[in-house]
């Protein structure tokens, strides 16, 4: 099995251990990540503040890449840079103007794109080509009586949900069963908005949207919560005390990148999956998984 | 904007509002946007916090029975407000936005360190303080590399905006 691979922007700083717990979750399930040759921004929610067309074209441009270094599908890690990408083909497709002047753009460059690259979240990957039962087979430290809350945000099936439900995601949960995980499947809190760039902008309003899904998971005496998306990884994560200040809690909730717990459940080292960057300490969960 | 001129058929049933997770902080919710979109009077709308406040989280869009594409007016109305200076005196957001475009068209990535320093310069000086205990711990484990990454092709990013500048030029 073979993919080409986006890390995003993210990757190379805050979310360099999502980056790197990939890399070494996958590799240990045989599945081998081609890194997209000179990848640029996709853009993300600003450029689509712009310019509506600039930001399909930004984001085009990693899909022509795409589309000449190789057939295998584009597998991407960060929610965002995935909504980005394939909102990019979902609107050449359904658009004649979007897709002229996005091919005009990248004709300027020398670049040529049809709009059918199949643009593939790492999560999609995992449960529909991997598959459930051949990583369950390769558990090595069942996930067993670890409450996990499974937060998704926005960007995972929201708007596109061509893999999983926009309302009611479940691969996730259907994910860490497969590893043993004690997945607290009525998380409510699994889909709110977790705030995205507006931590840097307005701090208050985003303060109180990570609160919201913070207590929902103590609520439910989740161990661990785990993302999919930088963004939502460091406003959950970093952001902790910035929370307790304003109500007045005492959240210290491990947070991590899903590929990173997975990654302990089949048996890779903890060095490995960068477990030692999360601000908030790990240590309780790795102690808590049966040996 | 792709499938525009759906809004001519908002049935004003609030889904958007209620299922908006910022709507309880914006000076008018998702569903009052696109009444005043509808009645012309959008300066209101993009002068206002709301835009600013919206998080393109597509909770809107997914449940609007219309089918409304309520993200992506939300993305048109900065687009207006951007372009004719037209924003809210308090927002810090567009600069934001701006920085984050600087960024991408010098190196073709963004460089997370330089766009928080720049924006912590300019707009908020305390966010510094905020954000120094987090902003240690994460430099000391090495999530804030202090150096961008830059593209190969970064001069192509520059080129295809220029492009469709002139494309909408010509269109004008
Ligand atoms: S959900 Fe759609 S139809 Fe209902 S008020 Fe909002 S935009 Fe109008
Ligand atoms: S996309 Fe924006 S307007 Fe729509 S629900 Fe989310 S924050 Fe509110």
């Amino acid at each position: 099995m073979r993919y080409l691979y986006y890390p995003g922007c993210s990757a190379e700083s805050t979310g360099m251990a999502y980056d790197i717990s990939t890399r070494a979750l996958m590799e240990k399930l045989g599945v081998e990540l081609v890194e997209l040759d000179d990848w640029n921004c996709c853009g993300a929610t600003s450029y689509f503040s712009v310019r509506e067309l600039d930001s399909f074209a930004i984001a085009a441009r990693n899909l022509a890449i795409a589309q000449q270094q190789g057939d295998e599908d584009l597998c991407v890690i960060c929610n965002a840079c995935y909504t980005t990408l394939a909102k990019t083909n979902r609107y050449m497709a359904d658009s004649p103007h979007v897709r002229e002047q996005v091919q005009g753009a990248l004709k300027a460059v020398g670049r040529r794109y049809d709009g059918t690259k199949p643009v593939r979240h790492i999560m999609d990957v995992l449960v529909n080509d991997v598959g459930l039962e051949a990583i369950s087979e390769k558990v090595a430290r069942r996930l067993t009586g670890i409450k996990v809350a499974p937060y998704y945000g926005c960007q995972y099936s929201r708007p596109i949900g061509s893999f999983d439900d926009t309302e009611d995601p479940q691969t996730m949960d259907r994910f860490f069963e497969a590893l043993g995980a004690d997945v607290l499947t009525d998380f409510p809190a699994k889909l709110k908005c977790c705030g995205g760039m507006m931590m840097l902008t307005n701090a208050t309003g985003a303060v109180r949207l990570c609160h919201e899904i913070l207590k929902s998971a103590e609520d439910l005496g989740a161990d661990v919560i785990v993302a999919a998306c930088p963004l939502c990884e460091m406003n959950l994560e970093g952001y902790q005390p910035n929370v307790n200040k304003a109500y007045g809690t005492h959240f210290h909730i491990p947070v991590m990148y899903f590929t990173q717990l997975a990654g302990l459940a089949l048996g890779i080292d903890p060095k490995q999956l960068a477990i030692d960057k999360q601000v908030v300490s790990c240590a309780p969960v790795l102690a808590a998984i049966p040996a | 904007m792709p499938a525009g001129e759906k809004i001519k058929i908002c049935q004003q049933c609030g889904t958007c509002t209620g299922s908006c997770p910022t709507s309880s902080m914006m000076d008018y919710g998702p569903r009052e946007v696109i009444a005043a979109f509808r009645a012309g009077m959008i300066d209101k709308v993009v002068k206002s916090n709301t835009i600013w406040l919206c998080t393109s989280c597509y909770s809107c869009t997914v449940r609007c029975p219309a089918g409304i594409k309520i993200t992506d007016l939300m993305y048109e109305l900065k687009r207006l407000g951007i372009k004719y200076d037209l924003l809210p005196k308090d927002t810090r957001n567009p600069a934001m936005t701006r920085y984050f475009i600087d960024n991408v068209l010098k190196y073709g990535r963004n460089h997370e360190v330089g766009l928080m320093a720049r924006f912590m310069l300019a707009k908020d000086w305390s966010m510094p303080f905020n954000f120094a205990g987090l902003g240690i711990k994460l430099f000391t484990s090495g999530r804030l590399p202090l150096l961008p990454k830059q593209i190969r092709g970064k001069e192509e990013i520059a080129k295809m905006t220029a492009y469709l500048d002139a494309q909408e030029a010509k269109l004008q």
